[in-house]
């Protein structure tokens, strides 16, 4: 019999349904080896939180099993609540204490007590950028700031797996780069083992080994990135005819080479094309073939949104605003009758 | 006019309509005068037998004067706690990028003011007559009476809004309310003036509340005194405060 | 398998944090300190003088309203220190403070005598305060410095019950509404007592009815018999007997709760 992993998670069968309300987590099966950082990704009100309060042992399931850091999330509560830290979708800080006096009693609660809790505490405070402030009350903390020192204090006693539950919802490009940067080194220098749940398909993207998408309390992908978008393997066409009367015949030729899309401007005309061997000289030929005009012509490589549209429908939520896309930008002559 | 009408109309609409729909709003506001009356007239009765406590009606008269000028005090300023969350929820700015007339946004709350307290009055002077209470005075005097109670809700409100419209936060809270609180309380509560002895005698002689509480206390017993001073206090209070209110309404339209 | 339990002395280093947070953090709210001590003076003041005639009433136990009605702020204020502390007790829980606390090794009962430990430190302050203000204005103690040290003792029990009832709110509702909600339950409890008259001088029956088996009445009593009286050993130990039931009840429910709203495993 194998010997519980020490920085994995595990969970098989994993149910959390509320006294009168939905199922939140339907049945959730996931593996998470040591070192890795692992990406849970979904749409508001998918059972991301919900999950994460399970494994954290915040919340009983309703019924399956998970095991953290090789301990029964129901069973042995206590080790597991040791060996990890979480940062979860609020930042719950107190507004009239300061930064130091946070950590201060974080490390209390951990029985860390003494010189260790000082020097401790300066160590967290220059890792997170916050040692200037760190006598300041919270309440006079950006968005940013308040986050840094959740992360601060969900690393106080050293744990092996960090759980952060959506941790740059609402914060700017450079303070969620920041939090990108310190989470990579952890996992890759320190061999913590990282459970983040987003809703943000870039963050998915450029932090996770391993993403799991997760719908309606279940898991509908999961993968590395490249692996669930090559999965998929079908670029978007999106063309924009000069001509608004054109529209039926530019969505005639297009859907010869996939099936039409949405989620793009709403003067576009988008379709997945259905074989990676479908290119844009074939679709300009066809279009051209028929006396189109187009004034914007792209190619989009797929995306975790694609990967969620293939596997649910619809659309991710917030997909518009925060995806990066790779596109291909063909301005060309427009195609004469 | 007519602009500020209608703006008024749709705002104590509204304000009314969250009153008499939401019991959180609605029962503290009956409650608490009714917990007032009773604890007072239960727990101190026994005070009319101290030497010197002369009034006709019996103390559950005396006690119901001041619970009756006390809710109307407290209904204008429980409007404002009502103007200041809806700055704080930016509700009232909403309101004031409707109004054609912003001076309809005041009157609106303020005549709300007046409905919520009309209610109360109503369930409180219920009360007081199912505990057998005495009326001494004529059909003219209690008009005196309710009307005195009605300018002193006018004055609470028009103060509480213009505090409301000034500080725009719901911490604002205790500077509406205090300054209400103790000029209602240094004033003869629990005994005539004539029984007060020490320091609050001589800060009840110069309270204006004190007036209109021994107005208030001559109509209930048929033997009206201090009524023009009371009135005159009253109206005092009322262009004073109307003043305050739409002074702050000003700033606070400058302040966006 | 068994899970090992924390041993003792961090189970107090904890305690002490939780509670050091609780009094720092109504430290740092003027509101929070300033209203429990002056509303409650002022209301002492406006009876004091508004009630003084009622010391000629036959039998009235002293010459001095003052202090007969030195008894109420010390209820008062542990009311209201209890109120707003717990008011934040129940903001912890909305904003998800508590699941923080929850997910360090913490006992859950630490984290409730952390708050209740936090709330009684409050409540002494207060009680010293109120102390002083009486005795600045010329009230005696009858029963002496030992009578001082006794009612600071009661007072940490009267603040112990009603900071249990509010936690119990707080935890059972996690609602910071919910527990402001309680301050008029309470304050009705205040009124219909024997906080402005003796019980055996109430004229209306129904009324001293009600005081009679008011908890709160034998509460400001046993204070007031400190005061004005001395050693009455019987109205101080029922005094101490129902802060103790209240307590005990409080506590009992609080647990109950804090076991429900920590679901944790």
């Amino acid at each position: 019999m194998e010997p519980p992993r020490e920085n994995s998670i595990e969970a098989h069968g994993l149910v959390r349904e509320f006294k009168k309300g939905p199922r939140a987590v339907d049945g959730i099966d996931l593996r998470v080896d040591p070192g890795e950082i692992y990406g849970f990704l979904g749409p508001n009100g998918a059972g991301k939180s919900t999950t994460v309060h399970m494994l954290t042992t915040l919340l009983p399931p309703t019924a399956g099993t998970a095991t953290v850091a090789g301990y029964d999330v129901v069973k042995e509560g206590a080790k597991v609540r040791k060996a990890i830290g979480a940062a979860l979708q609020e930042a719950a800080l107190d507004p009239f204490l300061t930064g130091r006096e946070h950590l201060r009693l974080q490390t209390t609660m951990h029985g860390i007590t003494g010189e260790e809790r000082r020097e401790r505490s300066d160590e967290l405070l220059t890792r997170v950028g916050l040692t200037e402030a760190a006598d300041r009350k919270v309440k006079g903390y950006s968005g940013g700031m308040k986050r840094r020192l959740d992360l601060a204090l969900a690393l106080v006693h050293r744990p092996r797996i960090l759980f952060l539950d959506e941790p740059t919802t609402g914060l700017d490009v450079q303070s969620r780069t920041a939090l990108w940067v310190e989470v990579g080194r952890l996992a890759k220098e320190e061999g913590v083992t990282v459970f983040l749940t987003t809703q943000y398909l870039e963050e998915a993207d450029v932090l996770a080994d391993r993403v799991g998408i997760i719908d309606h309390g279940r898991i509908v992908a999961e993968g590395t990135p490249e692996k669930l978008k090559a999965d998929i393997a079908c670029s978007t066409v999106e063309a924009v005819p000069a001509n608004p009367d054109q529209r039926g015949a530019v969505l005639s030729v297009l859907e010869r080479f996939g099936e039409q899309t949405t989620g793009y401007g709403p003067s576009s005309i988008a379709v997945q094309l259905t074989s990676s061997n479908g290119n844009l000289a074939d679709i300009v030929r066809a279009l051209d073939a028929e006396g189109v005009v187009l004034s914007q012509l792209q190619i989009h490589e797929p995306t975790l949104d694609d990967v969620f549209l293939a596997k649910t429908g619809r659309h991710l939520e917030g997909a518009g605003g925060e995806e990066e896309e790779e596109e291909t930008e063909q301005e060309l002559e427009p195609a004469r009758v | 006019m007519r602009d500020a009408i209608s703006v008024a109309r749709g705002v104590s609409w509204r304000v009314l309509h969250t009153f008499f729909t939401n019991k959180a709003f609605l029962l503290p506001s009956v409650a608490f005068p009714l917990f007032f009356f009773t604890a007072f007239v239960g727990g101190l009765s026994r005070i009319t037998q101290v030497p010197g406590f002369d009034f006709p009606t019996g103390y559950t008269a005396f006690q119901f004067v001041f619970v009756l000028l006390q809710s109307a005090a407290f209904a204008g300023v429980f409007t404002g706690f009502g103007i200041a969350r809806d700055f704080e929820t930016g509700f009232m700015r909403r309101l004031m990028l409707a109004a054609p007339n912003r001076s309809g946004i005041l009157l609106g709350y303020v005549f709300s003011a007046i409905v919520r307290w009309a209610t109360v009055a109503a369930v409180v002077t219920i009360v007081a007559l199912l505990a057998q209470m005495k009326i001494g005075g004529s059909g003219v005097d209690l008009f005196g009476l309710y009307t005195l109670a009605l300018l002193l809700n006018l004055a609470g409100a028009l103060w509480a809004a213009g505090v409301a419209m000034r500080l725009r936060s719901q911490q604002a809270a205790p500077v509406m309310q205090m300054p209400v609180f103790l000029l209602l309380f240094f004033a003869p509560v629990y005994v005539p003036l004539s029984l007060l002895q020490g320091w609050i005698h001589g800060v009840a002689s110069v309270n204006p509340i004190t007036a209109l509480l021994e107005a208030g206390r001559g109509f209930i017993s048929g033997r009206p005194e201090l009524t023009l001073a009371a009135f005159a206090i009253a109206a005092g209070l009322i262009l004073g405060f109307a003043a305050w209110a739409f002074r702050g309404l000003r700033r606070a339209e400058a302040a966006g | 398998m068994t899970v090992a339990r924390p041993p003792l002395a961090p189970a107090l280093a904890q305690t002490t944090a939780l509670g050091k947070r609780a009094v720092v953090r109504t430290a740092r709210q003027p509101a929070n300190i300033v209203f429990p001590l002056i509303f409650p003076m002022l209301l002492l003041a406006v009876n004091a003088g508004g009630l003084k005639a009622e010391t000629q009433l036959p039998g009235f136990p002293t010459d001095s309203f003052l202090a007969f009605a030195l008894a109420v702020p010390f209820v008062q204020g542990a009311l209201l220190a209890t109120i707003n502390a717990n008011v934040e007790f129940a903001r912890d829980i909305q904003t998800g403070f508590l699941n923080r606390l929850a997910l360090t090794p913490v006992r859950g009962i630490v984290l409730l005598f952390g708050q209740l430990g936090g709330l009684m430190t409050i409540a002494v302050v207060q009680a010293i305060f109120y102390l002083a203000v009486g005795l600045a204005f010329g009230v005696r103690l009858q029963s002496g410095v030992g009578g001082a040290l006794m009612l600071l003792l009661l007072e940490t029990c009267i603040a112990l019950a009603f900071a249990s009832l509010g936690s119990w709110a707080a935890l059972r509702t996690g609602s910071t509404e919910a527990v402001q909600g309680l301050f008029p339950v309470f304050f009705v409890f205040l009124f219909l007592s024997s906080m402005n008259i003796p019980r055996n001088l109430i004229q209306a029956d129904w009324f001293r009815w009600v005081a009679t088996i008011n908890p709160v009445s034998y509460l400001i009593e046993a204070v007031r018999a400190l005061v004005i009286t001395g050693w009455d050993w019987e109205t101080i130990g029922l005094g101490f007997a129902v802060a103790a039931g209240l307590s005990i009840v409080g506590f009992a429910l609080a647990t109950h709760a804090l076991w429900n709203r920590l679901e944790r495993t």
